[in-house]
């Protein structure tokens, strides 16, 4: 459904990603892991339209999006939630859900898709008239999310969902993108907790200083002495 | 039928037409003698600018420092036109044309600097007034730094109401509408809102033309009702004159643009008696203001009914 082929991205002079390659199936949630500045947010944002590769390219379901703009993009079935969820602080929670459809007309179907965003995040409809710079860390998260679901997205790209959360919240916000997943959304979940995002996710890439060292199955590589010395925090 | 009268969107309407009719009944009546229309001609073409550069800086979040720029392009365009054709549907004309031309002026020069972010895009955007001042300083046709002389005078309450008027509706409207809220998003975090799908570059000029357009129809105002027109009159000060009505009103509340025009236009009315002190007291009062409420005098509310209520029910329960 989602392909990256040979994907090189440049900040000025310096290469931040190295041709990466990698392939996300309909239904799956695939993740990308790594430490901090591996080149996992400039693999998403290059994905999702907000950045601008040097080469390479993007299939999703087999178009080539590499110099569609990132609206064209959110037409075609993706939807991005950007590292730090950045909602809209002084807009109510409504207001930033309702702006998560922007690009869409069919009224009905959207009132739908906020009731059900309002049924996956009841806390979101408790809170849905207050201010989302109010919100708590957890809250703005469920708020980033139930915004991406309002564009009806087959694939959903999420950046560091679990920053700055408490470890309670944060595995709930991983069964969150567990149901959502089961519901038909196909999953691509950028993290350095890796591992959370290894227990949730069917395959798994491992990107270092810009290029992908390891990739394979989750479980597999749960196992593997390497991930676990370098990610895991075993021995 | 009192309820369908008052239903909220038709409001500001009903609000309108009454100033409007005050404001007749007095020039009329011969109340307003023509110190204070001349007085009255000066909020509302701040007014028209301060909600105009308040879409630009405080609804879409882009720093401008140029919208006296725009307003000479319109006082210009308007003057030269209506010199040339001295009646009513001339002067029209020229206010419009003015604001086609400032707008086309924004565009032009919105494209390019618009991908400027805070303090580089508020250089930029006072550099653009600073040429486009100069060009009428040297140009022929604008009679260079002696200015444009003798421009017909067709400003009346109508026409001043009429615009000021619209100017603040289609404005209120424009942010009301999804568009609108596309540029509110650009504010509040550019890179979510692109990531939502909003094209960010097309909202930001859309706002930057909307305001150049407005800003002109206020120079268009100013140059028939003062009559002359020098490129001085346009410096960087006068962008400042208007920043500092939209902070002081707040910034992203049009009709606190409105109120802070209406409270500077008294305070530098009542301080006339003592021109000596005049600005030291300005000066002083705006510096009050911005401690005692540094968000501005309605931060980014609207007044509203609602808020009114909203107040009244905030006081009961606080007496209770």
């Amino acid at each position: 459904m989602l392909e990256i082929r040979e994907l090189e991205v440049y900040y000025g002079v310096i290469r931040a990603l190295k041709k990466i390659s990698l392939h996300v199936e309909k239904g799956e949630i695939v993740t990308l892991i790594g430490a901090n500045g591996a080149g996992k947010t400039t693999a998403l944002r290059t994905i999702s339209g907000l950045l601008r590769p040097t080469s390479g390219s993007i299939l999703l379901n087999g178009d080539d999006i590499t110099q569609a703009s990132p609206r064209e993009r959110v037409r075609k079935g993706m939807s991005h939630v950007p590292e730090g969820r950045r909602m809209f602080p002084d807009m109510s929670v409504l207001e930033n859900l309702e702006l998560g459809a922007f690009l869409r007309r069919d009224k009905e179907a959207i009132e739908e898709d906020l009731m059900r965003v309002y049924e996956r995040f009841p806390v979101l409809y408790e809170r849905r008239k207050q201010m989302a710079g109010t919100l708590s860390g957890g809250e703005q998260q469920m708020l980033a999310i139930g915004r991406a679901l309002m564009s009806r997205p087959e694939v959903l790209l999420l950046d560091e969902p679990s920053m700055g959360l408490a470890p309670l919240l944060v595995q709930e916000i991983f069964n969150m993108i567990r149901t959502i997943n089961e519901s038909g959304t196909t999953v691509l979940l950028v993290e350095q907790n890796a591992n959370m995002a290894l227990q949730i996710a069917s395959r798994a890439y491992v990107l270092e200083t810009g290029s992908i060292v390891l990739s394979g199955e989750a479980k597999e590589l749960m196992e593997s002495e390497e991930i676990k010395k370098a990610y895991l925090g075993g021995n | 039928m009192m309820n369908r009268l008052f239903e909220k969107g038709r409001m500001k309407y009903i609000f309108a037409l009454l100033v409007f009719a005050i404001g007749q009944l007095l020039v009329v009546t011969g109340y307003l003698n023509d110190y204070l229309f001349s007085t009255l001609t000066t909020l509302c073409i701040n007014i028209i600018l301060a909600v105009s550069l308040n879409l630009i800086t405080g609804f879409t979040g882009q720093f401008s420092l140029g919208h006296a720029g725009f307003m000479s392009i319109g006082g210009y365009v308007c003057a030269l036109i209506s010199m040339r054709i001295p009646t009513v549907p001339g002067f029209l004309l020229g206010v419009l044309t003015g604001a086609l031309a400032a707008a086309f002026v924004g565009f032009i020069v919105g494209l390019p600097t618009l991908r400027l972010k805070g303090d580089y895009l508020a250089i930029a955007t006072l550099g653009m007034a600073e040429i486009i001042r100069i060009i009428f300083l040297n140009l022929k046709i604008t009679n260079g730094a002696a200015g444009l002389n003798g421009i017909p005078q067709f400003v009346d309450w109508m026409w001043l109401s009429l615009f000021t008027f619209s100017s603040i509706i289609l404005i209120s409207n424009f942010i009301r509408s999804a568009h609108g809220r596309a540029c509110v998003s650009i504010r509040e975090d550019e890179i979510a809102a692109e990531s939502i799908g909003i094209h960010a570059t097309k909202y930001k000029v859309t706002a930057f033309v909307i305001g150049a357009f407005f800003a002109g129809i206020a120079g268009g105002l100013y140059a028939s009702y003062f009559y002359f027109l020098r490129p001085t009159l346009f410096g960087f000060s006068r962008s400042i004159d208007i920043l500092v009505i939209v902070v002081l009103g707040g910034i992203g509340s049009l009709s606190g643009s409105v109120i802070a025009a209406i409270l500077l236009a008294l305070i530098s009315t009542y301080l006339q008696a003592f021109p000596e002190l005049r600005m030291v007291f300005y000066a002083v009062a705006l510096v009050v203001i911005m401690i005692v409420r540094p968000q501005g005098l309605m931060g980014s509310k609207e007044l509203s009914l609602d808020l009114l209520k909203g107040f009244g029910r905030k006081r009961q329960r606080g007496g209770s």
